[in-house]
């Protein structure tokens, strides 16, 4: 058939531009996971499971619990900014919501790596915050706020707020405004309103946002490698270590497996939960 | 219409603040003689004078102007003919699955993959194997923005240019291209943006030399170096340029869709 072959050429450059450099690789990495390392680096084709075995020592496990606690916080953080934000965007006269989207976004396009930096600017020990607070007289002795949990959280929550902020406001958006009239008719007071029927209907939204900030967060290495200046590890700063000095490629290799696993159930969850809500939405309606 | 409450209106406020506050201090400092965070010296330009004078800046601008370019170029092609293809067969999750992969993945796990690969096959590394790497998740993207375009298409417009003698060249000349184009342009701008911004990829695969360095890694050397006057410069440049870029998308998307 003529048009099978159209479409089989439309996408074969692409196909095997992912086929090749992304499938290829990644099945690499799943290789090495159970080899060996090498006496001198490099990586031996002996089967093994003590990688992954490995991946449950003390240390890793704590790496792995300081990770998620961080994402999670960053998680949480976003949403409890990012919630009344997109709501209040979508109170907002009709013309102003769209430039206020723009606006929330406009910095998510700018150099990921000058966007931390500028928040080492903000938290150094002589930076603005620091020497601000002590011009006003509230601190003496400067807050000793970078190269701390802290810091990193603060960093992740800045560049992954305008997600929770879009995923939200589009499950606000999708709200069917006679549901909380009806609501509102029936007596409810508007904070009741709120709790009863707009949080739990714009759950899929807090969820996806949620998530979201927590995926790319627990695997994120940038932001914990400047704002956690080598006091604070995450996963992806030990990945780096196992590729670069320790030379252990296939320990590497099952630290990125039992985080892509990590954030693949994650994914799962979230999925699914998105789709049972919808199912009851349109069971309702 | 509901209108906002006071305390709403005010936390909205405060997260524009957050989100330009560091911006704002980072420009201002740029401009800022002394120098010192703090210490407001007067209005001056000399940091931008060091910046463009420093002979380091000139080869890892090129590159990454360069791999943003080449990648850009093959991914918009390779990403838009997949869209495409894709959105005429039967929906799979599975293709969804793998288009969705290059997003999601940690840019660290896909570097280290992507190093372990290149070793493997004793590939020479250099700038073209970063722009290999870059062009793998600009297809994803270029791809994603592509099919929200078609996902309105209608075909019985393709089957008419046909039906009237066009051939099929033209048809995708004269009928789908302009359908499509403002997508196949917001893929392209945000293709360019993430290559030219990419650096943990980059860091991974462009090998030993000092010749394939990129902006993101000089910035990074020099951030781990400490905050220096010049830093804030040379952020502000590219906070700069991005902002214009995406203006331009912005303008051009909506001339596309009136």
């Amino acid at each position: 058939m003529k048009s099978r072959a159209t479409n089989f050429l439309l996408i074969l450059p692409g196909a095997a531009w992912l086929g090749v450099f992304l499938l290829l690789p990644c099945s690499l990495v799943l290789a090495y996971a159970f080899m060996t390392r090498g006496v001198y680096g490099g990586v031996v084709p002996t089967f093994s499971l003590d990688n992954f075995v490995r991946v449950f020592d003390a240390v890793y496990i704590e790496i792995f619990l300081t990770s998620a606690r961080i994402a999670l916080l960053a998680a949480l953080v976003s949403l409890v900014i990012g919630y009344p934000a997109a709501y209040a965007i979508s109170r907002l006269p009709g013309t102003w919501q769209l430039p206020a989207l723009f606006f929330v976004i406009l910095p998510f396009w700018s150099n990921y790596l000058i966007r931390t930096y500028a928040w080492i600017v903000l938290l150094n020990r002589t930076g603005v915050i620091n020497e601000g607070l002590r011009g006003l007289g509230i601190i003496d002795a400067p807050l000793d706020i970078l190269y701390t949990e802290s810091a990193i959280v603060v960093g992740l929550v800045y560049n992954y707020l305008p997600f929770v902020i879009l995923s939200v406001f589009s499950s606000i958006q999708r709200l069917n405004p006679e549901v909380l009239e009806a609501s509102e008719d029936l007596g409810a007071a508007p904070w009741r309103t709120f709790l009863r029927v707009t949080l739990p209907l714009t759950m899929p939204g807090v969820v996806a946002g949620g998530v979201f900030v927590f995926v790319l967060s627990i695997g994120n290495f940038i932001t914990p490698n400047l704002l956690g200046g080598g006091q604070v590890k995450m996963v992806g700063n030990v990945i780096y270590d196992q590729f670069t000095s320790a030379r252990d490629w296939p320990f590497g290799a099952a630290l990125s497996l039992s985080l892509i696993a990590i954030m693949m159930v994650l994914l799962v969850i979230q999925t699914t939960l998105s789709h049972r809500i919808r199912k009851i939405e349109k069971v309702e309606a | 219409m509901r209108r906002n409450s006071l305390p709403l209106t005010l936390h909205l406020l405060l997260t524009f603040l957050f989100l330009y506050g560091p911006i704002v201090v980072l420009v201002v400092l740029s401009f800022n003689a002394s120098g010192l965070p703090t210490v407001w010296g007067g209005f001056s330009l000399k940091w931008y004078a060091t910046l463009f004078a420093n002979k380091k800046m000139l080869y890892p601008t090129l590159n990454t102007v360069v791999v943003a370019t080449v990648a850009t170029l093959v991914a918009t092609v390779f990403g838009t003919l997949l869209a495409m293809g894709i959105e005429r067969m039967r929906p799979s999750a599975k293709i969804d699955a793998i288009l969705f992969m290059p997003m999601i993945i940690p840019d660290i796990v896909f570097a280290v993959a992507l190093l372990g690969f290149y070793t493997a096959i004793k590939f020479t590394l250099g700038l073209h194997s970063i722009i290999i790497a870059h062009i793998v998740f600009c297809i994803a993207f270029v791809c994603a923005v592509v099919r929200t375009r078609l996902n309105g298409f209608d075909h019985a417009l393709v089957e008419a240019s046909i039906d009237l003698g066009a051939s099929r060249l033209t048809t995708f000349r004269r009928v789908t291209l302009p359908i499509i184009a403002p997508g196949v342009v917001a893929g392209a701008m945000i293709s360019f943006t993430l290559s030219f911004d990419e650096f943990v990829i980059a860091f991974f695969t462009a090998g030993p030399s000092s010749s394939s360095q990129t902006l993101p890694m000089l910035i990074y050397s020099m951030i781990r170096f400490g905050v220096t006057p010049e830093i804030n410069a040379l952020g502000t440049c590219i906070i700069g340029f991005s902002f214009l870029l995406v203006l331009l998308a912005q303008r051009f998307n909506r001339q596309g869709t009136n």
